[in-house]
């Protein structure tokens, strides 16, 4: 069993899409999860559906439902300031120091951050290359194991298959409620969530198939060392 | 945000006439549009917090979408396809157009003092 979970992300709903049945599953079973949250998702485009923010409203928003997020899963939250967009022109080393502050004060058995290079997102891939820059620059007997979490288009023919395949369909209410609480994010792509009841039965159970399998690839620091 | 209305909107961009204003200009078409369609290009961009005066300002548009261009000393501020408008905190004048699903899409805001950063 994990001693202590320590999930980073970029974005306030990257967590509930993510991990949050896994982070579920880590919480019914006793284990302590904390969630260092990089920025508010301030640059977001989606503005609720109807639109509810505005640009200057939104990181608020998002701030709450972040927040009311962290309280459906039961895990503590810190928010890392950083500014949406902008990760992967901050100091790489400067941003690894920090998250590697809150690493050894934790002291976690597991990480879960993005892969990088293979999560489509900028802040994606640099939070996830700081995070493990972090890792790496402690002594290898303290490291905790890392999961990074991999969804660009084809990453299977570099990556092979992830190592880990979370089922939850056991935690799957938790996740769609927290999916849910970020209210002004689930619009677009992720529209489906919120017309659960109203989709084709068949379409909707490959929706669900879909998300209820978390996938994750435990990082080899040998394989990938990068000094 | 409410649907422009044009007087408005000309009287909100001439009361920031000749002064000091800090401007937001960003347009975007999300940092998944070429994850979701390979045949799409992932594009935006976006100042905030840029200081300049402006001596003219014009709001031009038909049906519900409109253009606005800010005249300066040496240049101009254009952004096309806005929909909607608000006055934000009692002295920010902000502009955005969005889609169907209520993205935004692009956004432009005046304000005499800087936007939160």
């Amino acid at each position: 069993m994990e001693k202590h979970v320590v999930v980073i992300y970029p974005h306030p709903d990257d967590e509930a899409f993510g991990a949050s049945g896994s982070i579920a599953q880590f919480r019914r079973d006793g284990v302590p999860v904390t969630y260092l949250c990089g920025t508010l998702g301030q640059m977001g485009r989606n503005m609720g559906n109807p639109t509810f923010a505005n640009r200057e409203s939104l990181p608020e928003i998002r701030k709450k439902e972040l927040k009311q997020a962290c309280e459906t899963l039961d895990m503590e939250l810190k928010m890392l300031g950083y500014r949406d967009k902008t990760i992967e022109f901050e100091d790489k080393q400067e941003v690894a120091d920090h998250l590697r502050s809150y690493l050894e004060e934790i002291k976690p058995s597991l990480v879960i951050t993005h892969y990088p290079g293979y999560a489509v997102h900028p802040d994606h891939n640099s939070l996830g290359a700081a995070a493990i820059q972090a890792v790496e620059d402690m002594t290898p007997e303290k490291r905790p194991k890392v999961w990074a979490q991999a969804f660009s288009n084809g990453h299977e023919e570099d990556l092979g298959s992830p190592d880990i395949v979370n089922d939850v369909h056991d935690t799957f209410d938790k996740k769609l409620q927290t999916v849910l609480s970020h209210d002004s994010q689930v619009a677009g792509m992720f529209g489906w969530f919120k017309q659960m009841d109203e989709i084709d039965e068949e379409v909707k159970n490959e929706l669900i198939e879909h998300q209820a399998m978390e996938r994750f690839y435990t990082w080899d620091f040998e394989k990938n060392s990068s000094n | 945000m409410k649907p422009i209305e044009i007087e408005k909107v000309q009287q909100a961009l001439d009361s920031y006439l000749n002064k000091e204003v800090y401007v937001h200009l960003e347009t975007t078409n999300g940092a998944y549009a070429n994850h979701l369609d390979a045949n799409a290009y992932t594009v935006g961009a976006y100042i905030r917090n840029a200081k300049v005066t402006y001596k003219q300002a014009k709001i031009i548009g038909e049906g519900n979408s409109y253009r606005v261009g800010l005249k300066m000393e040496l240049g101009w501020i254009y952004a096309e396809g806005l929909t909607d408008w608000t006055i934000y905190q009692e002295d920010q004048l902000l502009l955005a157009g969005h889609d169907r699903e209520g993205r935004l899409m692009v956004a432009l805001e005046i304000s005499e003092t800087p936007f939160h950063q």
